[in-house]
C-alpha cells in the first residue's frame, strides 16, 4: 500500500512540470468564460453530450476538453451522466434515422430551460454524410439548436471558444 | 499454388472460374456457383481459413442480377469467394453454420440488400430497425437513397432468459458518458451476467450508399470519416485499394509517411484506452497522465500536419502532409520523451495490485471462442492469434520494416491492456525507423480513374485491427460498390462472449478494453 501511494505521489510530480504550457489562448479564454457561467449559470454549466450519429471525431475531442491541459472543469463546466441534470445538451451529428427518437427523448428529459449547442460540421448540416435516407442532416433537423460550433472535428479550444460565444450571444436574455 | 486455391480447386474442379480484372492480383478471385457456395467455404474452412468478410452487391447497372461474396483469410493469403444470384430468386445458402461471424454479415445482407440467407438460424434484421420499411433495401440500385425512410409499426424480438431471480437491464443507446450510442441488454442473475445482447445500428449514416454517390476523390474524404479515431487508417485502405484497380505506383517516400501516420494514430489512441480502462476500474490518475501524453501527441500532428488526428492527409495517389528535417528532429525528441514517461507508467500499472485485481481473468475471450468468432486485431492478439496485416499482408513499406506484435494467450482485461502497451513500444520503435530511412522524392503521382467493371480490395492494419475496403467499379468507371469492413464488424461479437459470467459492473472496463468502433459496426 506504501509502495502504492509512493508511486502515485511520485507520478504526481510527474504530472507537474507540463510537456507544454497551457496556450495563452486557452488561459484567457477560461478567465471569461468562468465570469460569464457565473453570470448565468449560477456558477456552473452542466453538459449532456448526445452522440447523435457522429463519427466519433467529434467526440474524441469533447473527451479532450476533460483532460489535465485543456482542464474545462476549473471553468465550472463539467458533464453530467443524466440529460436531467443538464443545463446544455451538446450535440454531435449528423442526426441519424435511428437516433431520432432518443434524440428527441434526451431532449425532452432536459429540463427547461436548456440550450442545445450543434457540434462539427455535421451536426450544423449534415456534413459530408448529407441528407439522406439514414441522414437526417444536422441538429436543426430534429430538434431547435440555440449554438453551433463547427470544425470537423473542433478542437477542444474551439469547443471552449464557442462555449463562450454562447454566453456572448446569449447575453441577459432567458434561455429556452 | 497458394493454399486456398489449392484446396478450392481440388474439390470444386471446373465449378471454380478464377477472374482477372480482380486487383491486386495477389488476391484469388474466384467465382463458383451458387449451389457451391457453401461448399467452398467448408473446403477453405478444412484449410484452416478464416471468414474474413461477406457481402453483396447489386450488379444491375452491369445487366447482371445481384452477387454474393465471401472473403475468406488464410496466413498471408486472401481468397474472394463470388456467387452470383439471379433477380428473381434474391436467396443466398448461409454460411453461419461454418463461420460464426457470418451470423452478423448475413443479416446485415438480408436487411441491407434484402437477400434472403437460407437457414440462417436468426432471421431479425441487423441495422435496419423494426421501423424501416419491410421493402427498404438501401443498397439495391433501385432504392432512393435521398428520401427519408417512413416510420412503420414494429417489434423487435429480444432474446429472453426467463427464470426465478433473472432480471433484465437495459442500458442505451444515449449511455452515460461520452461515448456513442448503442443499446445493450443484459441478463443477470445477481450481479451476473449470463447473457447480453447488443443491438447496434443506432449511427448507421448509410455510408456504403453513399459512396456510390461520390467521386474516387471524394471516396477518400469519406473513407476518413467511417470512425473518427480511425480515419488514417481507414482513408488508406480505400486509398489502396483504389490504387490497386488503377496499377497506380506511388512515391516510395509516400508509402513511408502513410506508415508513419498510421503508426502516430496507433499510439495515441492505445494511449487514451489504456487510461480510460484504468479509469473504468477507478484509477483516474492514470487517465490524466495518458491523456496528457495522447494530448502532446496531437499536437505535435496539429503542428506538423494540420490536423490534431491527421484527417484527409491520406489521398488517393499519395499524401498531402510532408515532413522536413525540423519535424523528423521534433518528432524524435518527442519520442524520446513519450517512450521516458510512458515507461513510468507502465511501471506503476504493473505493480499496482488493485489494478490487476480488476483486470486479470475479467472479461476473458478465450483463445478457442477467439478463433471461431474470428475476431482480429489486438482483440485477437490478446487471444492467441498471431494476426497483423503488417506481418501477414505486408503493404509498402512493412515489406521492408520488421514488425514486431505481442501474442498473449490469457484474452482477458489485463491481456488486452498489455498488448497495447506492447504494441505502443513497437510503434515508437517503427517509427523511429521510418524516420531515420524515410526516403527523398515526391509524395504524390497523379492518380488515375478505375477502368470500368473491375474491383479493388485492400487490408490495413488500424489500431483496432484488420480494415478491408473493397470497391467496384461501374460500368462508367464510378463508383458501383463499396465495402467497408472495419474490425468492430467483428470484434463487437467477443464483447458479447467475454463478459458471461462477469459482474454488471465489470462491463464497462470490458467494454473498454475492446474499445469497437459503433460508427464503424453501423456504417
Amino acid at each position: 500500500m506504501i509502495k502504492i501511494l509512493y508511486q502515485i505521489f511520485r507520478t504526481g510530480i510527474v504530472t507537474e512540470p507540463l510537456p507544454q504550457e497551457i496556450p495563452a489562448e486557452v488561459a484567457a479564454i477560461g478567465v471569461e468564460l468562468k465570469a460569464e457561467i457565473w453570470k448565468h449559470f449560477n456558477r456552473s454549466l452542466t453538459i449532456r453530450q448526445v452522440d447523435a450519429g457522429s463519427c466519433n471525431g467529434c467526440e474524441l475531442e469533447i473527451h479532450a476538453m476533460n483532460n489535465a491541459i485543456y482542464n474545462c472543469e476549473k471553468f465550472g463546466i463539467h458533464f453530467t451522466a443524466s440529460p436531467r441534470f443538464a443545463d446544455v445538451l451538446l450535440v454531435t451529428g449528423p442526426v441519424t434515422h435511428n437516433m431520432e427518437i432518443a434524440l428527441k427523448r434526451t431532449y425532452n428529459s432536459t429540463p427547461s430551460p436548456k440550450l442545445v449547442i450543434a457540434v462539427g460540421d455535421c451536426g450544423c448540416n449534415g456534413g459530408i454524410f448529407g441528407e439522406t435516407y439514414a441522414s437526417l442532416g444536422g441538429i436543426d433537423k430534429v430538434i431547435p439548436v440555440d449554438f453551433v460550433i463547427p470544425g470537423c472535428p473542433p478542437t477542444p479550444t474551439d469547443l471552449l471558444l464557442g462555449l463562450l460565444q454562447l454566453m456572448d450571444k446569449m447575453g441577459g436574455k432567458g434561455r429556452r | 499454388m497458394s493454399v486456398l486455391k489449392a484446396a478450392i480447386v481440388s474439390a470444386l474442379k471446373e465449378d471454380a472460374r478464377f477472374r482477372a480484372r480482380h486487383y491486386p492480383e495477389s488476391v484469388i478471385f474466384c467465382v463458383v456457383p451458387r449451389a457451391k457456395f457453401v461448399e467452398a467455404g467448408r473446403v477453405l474452412k478444412k484449410a484452416y481459413a478464416l471468414l474474413a468478410a461477406e457481402w453483396a452487391t447489386d450488379e444491375t447497372p452491369y445487366v447482371r442480377g445481384y452477387a454474393i461474396y465471401a472473403c475468406y483469410r488464410y496466413g498471408s493469403e486472401y481468397l474472394i469467394v463470388k456467387s452470383d444470384i439471379p433477380l428473381d430468386d434474391p436467396v443466398f445458402p448461409s454460411l453461419t453454420k461454418h463461420f460464426v461471424p457470418a451470423y452478423r454479415f448475413e443479416r446485415q445482407i438480408e436487411s441491407l440488400m434484402g437477400l434472403t440467407a437460407d437457414k440462417h438460424p436468426d432471421a431479425r434484421p441487423w441495422i435496419k430497425f423494426e421501423d424501416w420499411p419491410a421493402d427498404a433495401w438501401p443498397l439495391r440500385k433501385t432504392f432512393d437513397a435521398s428520401k427519408p425512410l417512413p416510420r412503420v409499426q414494429g417489434e423487435y424480438k429480444w432474446v429472453r432468459a426467463e427464470g426465478e431471480g433473472i432480471y433484465e437491464i437495459p442500458v442505451g443507446p444515449v449511455h452515460a458518458g461520452i461515448i456513442e450510442p448503442g443499446h445493450f441488454r443484459f441478463q443477470a442473475v445477481g450481479e451476473t451476467i449470463i447473457n447480453l445482447e447488443e443491438r447496434l445500428g443506432y449511427v448507421h449514416k448509410g455510408i456504403e450508399k453513399r459512396f456510390e454517390a461520390l467521386s474516387w476523390d471524394e471516396g477518400a474524404r469519406l473513407a476518413g470519416r467511417v470512425s473518427g479515431d480511425t480515419t488514417v487508417a481507414h482513408s488508406l485502405t480505400y486509398c489502396m485499394a483504389l490504387e490497386s484497380m488503377t496499377a497506380c505506383s506511388l512515391p516510395d517516400r509516400a508509402n513511408w509517411l502513410r506508415a508513419l501516420f498510421l503508426e502516430r494514430e496507433r499510439i495515441a489512441n492505445h494511449l487514451g484506452d489504456i487510461g480510460a480502462i484504468c479509469n473504468d476500474v477507478a484509477f483516474a490518475f492514470m487517465l490524466y497522465q495518458t491523456m496528457r501524453l495522447k494530448e502532446m501527441l496531437l499536437r505535435t500532428n496539429l503542428r506538423l500536419f494540420g490536423h490534431r488526428f491527421i484527417m484527409d492527409r491520406i489521398l488517393p495517389g499519395g499524401v498531402a502532409a510532408d515532413i522536413d528535417s525540423q519535424g523528423i528532429t521534433d518528432i524524435l525528441e518527442e519520442l524520446n520523451y513519450l517512450s521516458q514517461e510512458f515507461e513510468k507508467l507502465v511501471v506503476i500499472i504493473d505493480e499496482n495490485s488493485s489494478l490487476e485485481d480488476r483486470t486479470r481473468a475479467t472479461g476473458i475471450l478465450d483463445p478457442e471462442t477467439a478463433r471461431d468468432l474470428g475476431v482480429v486485431g489486438l482483440v485477437a492478439r490478446a487471444s492467441g492469434l498471431n494476426l497483423d496485416c503488417r506481418i501477414q499482408n505486408p503493404f509498402p513499406p512493412y515489406d521492408r520494416i520488421v514488425v514486431n506484435v505481442p501474442v498473449l494467450i490469457a484474452g482477458d482485461v489485463h491481456a488486452r491492456v498489455w498488448v497495447r502497451v506492447e504494441e505502443i513500444r513497437e510503434s515508437i520503435r517503427i517509427i523511429r525507423e521510418i524516420l531515420t530511412t524515410l526516403p527523398e522524392g515526391d509524395i504524390t503521382t497523379a492518380a488515375k480513374a478505375p477502368w470500368h467493371d473491375t474491383s479493388g480490395f485492400a487490408a490495413v492494419e488500424g489500431w483496432r485491427g484488420e480494415i478491408i475496403y473493397w470497391l467496384q467499379a461501374g460500368p462508367q468507371g464510378e463508383i458501383n460498390r463499396c465495402m467497408v469492413r472495419d474490425p468492430s464488424t467483428i470484434s463487437w461479437l467477443g464483447l458479447e462472449r467475454a463478459v458471461l459470467g462477469n459482474i454488471v459492473p465489470d462491463f464497462p472496463v470490458c467494454n473498454k478494453s475492446f474499445n469497437q468502433s459503433y460508427s464503424g459496426h453501423d456504417l
